[in-house]
């Protein structure tokens, strides 16, 4: 399989009052099509800087990001985001949140009535579709994400990035909704990095889990393959010895090898 | 306290029988109730209904002495009766009622708040979008703001040579300060995710500020636009009794001059009920556009 998204030796610094500090340095990763990648660090570490340099929210210092071969230099619907705090504009309703969404991207490809199909059929898919004339501010948190990740898969895009999704949901909320991006993640076979600091969340949803070392100028550690067949059941794998030898593998990295040290923020 | 007695309290913590069923009776209670609604009004109107009275009473005492310099309102009453009574009578070019006076001014500060809104709204978005705009718009703004309205007058009548554009640029400059300031910091609060949505989604900046921009500084613009159309209102009854013509400015400033006082304080009454309803009319438009908009 050839690369479909690549980081090539990509060095990002930030520059205030003449100081320049360094977050991410040499970072080199190849992601292929359909592969569903975690990026885990302690926070601090730049993973979210990652993230937004492959959405194109921010630009790289040196090297590139490339998408098919393209360099990506601005942000775009084909590298969709979830946000960590949802993003839903309160002011619309859950529908026209999707629809501004869908309207900006199929405006021109698809009929009105395809574009309504098209949103329904999205919000279906991440079992909304009874709230679709909610506003954000009228459903709980973990609903206001499942609106979120529809927006996004509503673009199309030909990768979903996640920005630690489900950090801010309480525990339960966060099982049903890793469950629901396993789900949809095998019937669209879609591209996916997300960010996280959940070990077992990384264990449980990844083919492959990058480990960022500490910042300042950090880097990948090392790059783990979850060799767990799916479609992957929690309570299940809960006594898997593989997924216990995974989790074990990063809880390593993270603790032993990679301590977070306090002074380093 | 030992294990034991914490599970103890933990076992009495229980419910010691099963949860109740409450059945709704929604519908019912969903029914109007007349005496209900009338002990609202009650309570909304009768207090200020009695302190207006005492006001009356006081100022028909106060202002009783064949000597007072002021009419009381009985006199208000007996003399300015067809104004009070009837304010949409017209009689001929200066000879019409309040009500259609209070319409002429009405009419020019929908024209000039109206363009005050939509210049304030645009150069407020550019200011508060555009680091180097605040920079070198905002002192000028700043300064500008604080001339009282009137001052602009004598030079807009030089540049315009007629009263009616003199007065729609009074009411304009002097309501377009805080639509610009307050737009300015409503689009400046917008939070940076909204903006990472319109960048991943590429909105325009057309785009971005129909869809995103105004309804997120909407609350904003809404304040905003409520001190801007008082101040207009300020501003157009002072230009009229200035420039002359018609609106009820300048029926004050000809009552004036032919000392016809009863007929000035019907008139304030217009002016301040006005006001309230115009106050009234923008919150209750902002209250709907925003509705939504400040929740999280």
């Amino acid at each position: 399989m050839t690369a479909y998204l690549k980081l090539d030796h990509i060095d990002k610094s930030f520059s205030r009052g003449g100081q320049v500090s360094e977050v991410l340095k040499d970072i080199k990763l190849t992601i292929n099509k359909g592969e569903f990648v975690s990026i885990i660090g302690h926070s601090g570490c730049g993973k979210s800087t990652l993230l937004n340099l492959i959405a194109g929210l921010t630009n790289v210092s040196a090297g590139a990001v490339l998408l098919e071969n393209k360099e990506v230099d601005s942000p775009g619907p084909e590298r969709a985001v979830v946000f960590q705090n949802h993003s839903l504009l309160p002011w619309l309703t859950v529908y026209e949140n999707i629809n501004l969404a869908v309207s900006k991207v199929f405006g021109r490809s698809k009929s009105r009535a395809e574009r309504h199909d098209w949103i329904m059929r999205n919000l279906d898919l991440v079992q909304m579709a009874h709230a679709r004339d909610k506003r954000p501010a009228e459903i709980s948190g973990g609903m206001k994400q499942r609106v979120g990740i529809a927006r996004a898969l509503a673009m199309e895009p030909k990768i979903l990035l996640l920005d630690e999704p489900f950090g801010a949901l309480d525990a339960l909320t966060r099982a049903h909704l890793q469950d629901a991006v396993m789900d949809i993640h095998s019937r669209l076979d879609s591209t996916t990095i997300m960010i996280t600091h959940d070990v077992d969340e990384a264990v449980l949803l990844s083919d492959r889990i990058v480990m960022m070392t500490n910042g300042p100028a950090a880097t990948i550690g090392e790059v783990l393959a979850v060799p767990l067949a799916r479609p992957r059941r929690r309570v299940e794998l809960s006594s898997d010895r593989t997924f216990l030898r995974c989790r074990e593998a990063v809880l390593k990295f993270l603790y032993e090898r990679h301590r977070f040290v306090a002074a380093a923020e | 306290m030992s294990i034991q007695t914490i599970e103890d309290t933990k076992v009495k913590a229980f419910p010691a029988k099963p949860a109740e069923l409450v059945t709704f009776t929604a519908k019912a209670r969903r029914r109007i109730d007349p005496l209900a609604i009338a002990g609202k009004l009650a309570t909304a109107l009768v207090p200020p209904a009695v302190v207006i009275l005492v006001l009356l009473v006081v100022w028909q005492v106060a202002c009783s002495s064949p000597t007072s310099s002021l009419p009381p309102p009985s006199q208000v009453w007996n003399e300015a009766y067809d104004l009070i009574a009837h304010p949409f009578f017209d009689n001929g070019p200066q000879d019409i009622g309040l009500a259609w006076r209070v319409l002429i001014s009405l009419q020019r500060v929908a024209i000039g708040f109206g363009m005050a809104a939509v210049v304030g709204v645009a150069l407020g978005a550019l200011v508060g979008q555009s680091v180097w705009a605040m920079r070198g718009l905002d002192p000028v703004f700043q300064i500008l703001r604080t001339v009282p309205p009137l001052a602009w007058l004598p030079l807009s009548l030089a540049a315009f040579r007629d009263s009616s554009p003199s007065a729609l640029f009074v009411i304009f400059i002097t309501s377009i300060w805080p639509i610009i300031i307050n737009t300015a910091v409503g689009v400046r609060n917008i939070p940076q995710d909204y903006r990472n949505v319109a960048r991943i989604l590429r909105l325009n900046p057309f785009e971005f500020f129909v869809k995103i921009m105004v309804p997120a500084a909407a609350p904003y613009i809404f304040t905003g636009l409520r001190i801007g159309i008082g101040l207009s209102w300020l501003a157009i009854v002072a230009a009229e009794m200035l420039t002359g013509g018609v609106g009820i400015g300048f029926f004050i400033w000809d009552a004036w001059n032919s000392s016809r006082l009863p007929d000035i304080i019907v008139a304030l009454a217009y002016i301040g009920v006005t006001g309230f309803c115009l106050d009234r009319l923008v919150a209750a438009v902002g209250a709907f556009v925003t509705r939504g908009t400040t929740a999280k």
